[in-house]
């Protein structure tokens, strides 16, 4: 049975996996917008400053869209069903994740959520996300 | 509105590869099939010639275009693997027509083989491991494309009340339309509740709202408008078109319910001088259902939100007052990962008059492709007569 797949922080993104680490949901804000930043970029998407700074962020976030999922490939069979969504954070960007739960047919877009993380395999904590 | 680049060029002629289930074949020669049966169709030459445009398959085949030159003995002066996913091909038309009339070329070849059902790539492919999404977002299982079109999907229901059974009755029609094709592989009656009772892959998407998953190609010839009076068949022109993309992954989709065709719906009505009511026939991406659905919100065939109504009650089946994927759709006919060719490929056999027993009275078409995980876009105006 292959393995799930786990991230490979590099050096643009190991702020990110650094900061996962120790259980804290760090993202970039852009200096010269204001903007938050998500996935890690040396350009802000916004205007192109390269002044991004990374930046704790609450880790709270509501449900934008919502799947569960019914059929996956092999590392993921033994999960099914499982809820990936994407979720807005507080500060504005959105991620995708799986939202953890015994019952995911109770989701509802909208409803509140809180990053969680944990490790995935031999990978560094990913930031799954739970009912808040 | 003076010149056009859009008036410099025809469709000359169209094919298909064998499509389906095809062990026995390789990607290139389907490639080569369909680029001999276009040339065929059109009566003009391999010498003729001097523009190449093609895409490899989602297994990855470097530099395309000059693979599929070599293999057919092309020397091309215009070549072009501009990558959108299943919309290249609509690019690739827009791209021949802007080419010709800068005097690049004279007669461009599109081409597309896959053998994805047969050689084992899934659909939609994995990520690149130096792309941010093999870090934050393969991780978490979505199973792609189908898990992408389905968040889309989610969103779209909640703002709109949009149903399942809606979403049915886009796969209902285009079975409806498969059993007017003899070469649709599925020919079974397909009712709303034989959608909604199949199993789920990712909700609110069940095994009937995804698309086909076939082996097949095929091949367009675009030329100058001169040289497309002169061939075997009755030329079909280009009137309008558009290209745009949006986002690659879904989670950077900026409105998950506004697809690329939002953009290059308007774009491609405004080249052409024409509006959405003026369509005869429209050939929609169908890689799911809700591809269609949000795709003919965003051309403005109906209002944003209003998709499930305006699918609903037969209107896009046979006999309906508008028709749509009359060869049965990616849904019911075929969709070797990228299906954007066979898009072309039916509208210009309807605006010929040659689709018999589904054959519709077209004089203008509307075909719309649609690229990765709904997030590229082109929009092409074809008609049976030229522009002016
Ligand atoms: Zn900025």
């Amino acid at each position: 049975m292959s393995s799930k797949p786990v991230p490979s922080p590099d050096a643009e993104t190991a702020p990110f996996w650094d900061a996962a680490a120790e259980g804290v949901l760090k993202i970039q804000k852009c200096a010269g917008c204001n903007e938050h930043v998500f996935y890690p970029r040396l350009v802000c998407p916004h205007c192109m400053s390269d002044e991004l700074d990374w930046v704790c962020v609450s880790g709270c976030a509501r449900i934008h869209a919502l799947t569960i999922v019914h059929r996956s490939t092999a590392p993921f069979r033994d999960d099914l069903p499982f809820a990936v969504a994407i979720v807005e954070l507080e500060e504005g960007p959105r991620m995708m994740t799986r939202v953890l739960t015994d019952t995911p047919e109770t989701l509802r877009i909208d409803d509140p959520v809180k990053v969680h993380f944990a490790p995935q395999g031999d990978g560094p904590p990913l930031p799954f996300f739970e009912p808040a | 509105m003076g010149a056009n680049f859009r008036d410099a060029v025809a469709i000359a002629g169209v094919a298909e590869s064998e499509v389906g289930v095809l062990p026995h074949r390789t990607e290139m020669q389907l490639h080569a099939q369909a680029a001999k049966r276009a040339l065929d169709d059109a009566g003009i030459g391999l010498a003729e010639v001097d523009g190449v445009l093609s895409i490899g398959s989602s297994r990855g085949t470097r530099m395309p275009s000059v693979q599929v030159a070599e293999y057919l003995g092309i020397m091309p002066s215009y070549s072009d693997s501009t990558s959108l996913g299943g919309c290249s091909f609509e690019a690739y038309v827009q791209h021949a027509a802007f080419a010709i009339d800068a005097g690049l070329c004279n007669t461009c070849l599109i081409t597309y083989g896959s053998t994805q059902r047969s050689g084992g790539a899934g659909f939609g492919g994995g990520t690149d491991p130096w792309l941010a999404a093999s870090q934050f977002e393969t991780p978490f299982g979505l199973p792609m494309m189908t898990g992408a079109h389905a968040l889309a999907a989610s969103r779209h229901m909640h703002l709109y009340g949009t149903t399942r059974a809606q979403l049915a009755d886009i796969a209902v029609a285009a079975r409806k339309w498969a059993q007017l094709n003899p070469a649709a592989p599925r020919h079974e009656d397909l009712t709303v509740e034989d959608v909604l009772s199949a199993p789920m892959i990712a909700s609110p998407l069940g095994k009937f709202d995804c698309c086909l998953v076939t082996d097949g190609g095929g091949a367009v010839v675009v030329t100058r408008s001169d040289r497309a009076r002169d061939a075997r068949q009755p030329p079909v022109w280009l009137w309008g078109s558009a290209e745009t993309h949006t986002h690659s992954s879904i989670a950077n989709m900026p409105d998950l319910t506004v697809t690329p065709a939002a953009r290059t719906g308007p774009a491609a009505f405004k080249s052409a001088g024409l509006m959405p009511s003026n369509m005869d026939l429209a050939m929609i991406y169908d890689s799911f259902t809700i591809t269609a659905l949000m795709t003919l919100e965003d051309l403005g065939f109906c209002a944003k939100g209003e998709g499930g109504d305006f699918v609903s009650g037969g209107r896009i089946a046979p006999k309906g007052d508008f028709p749509m994927n009359t060869q049965g759709g990616g849904l019911s006919y075929t969709h070797p990962g990228m299906y954007g060719i066979f898009l072309i490929v039916e509208a210009v056999r309807q605006l010929r008059g040659e689709a018999d027993a589904r054959q519709v009275s077209a004089d203008l078409a509307l075909v719309h492709g649609t690229g990765g995980a709904l997030s590229a876009g082109s929009t092409l105006i074809l008609g049976k007569e030229p522009r002016r």
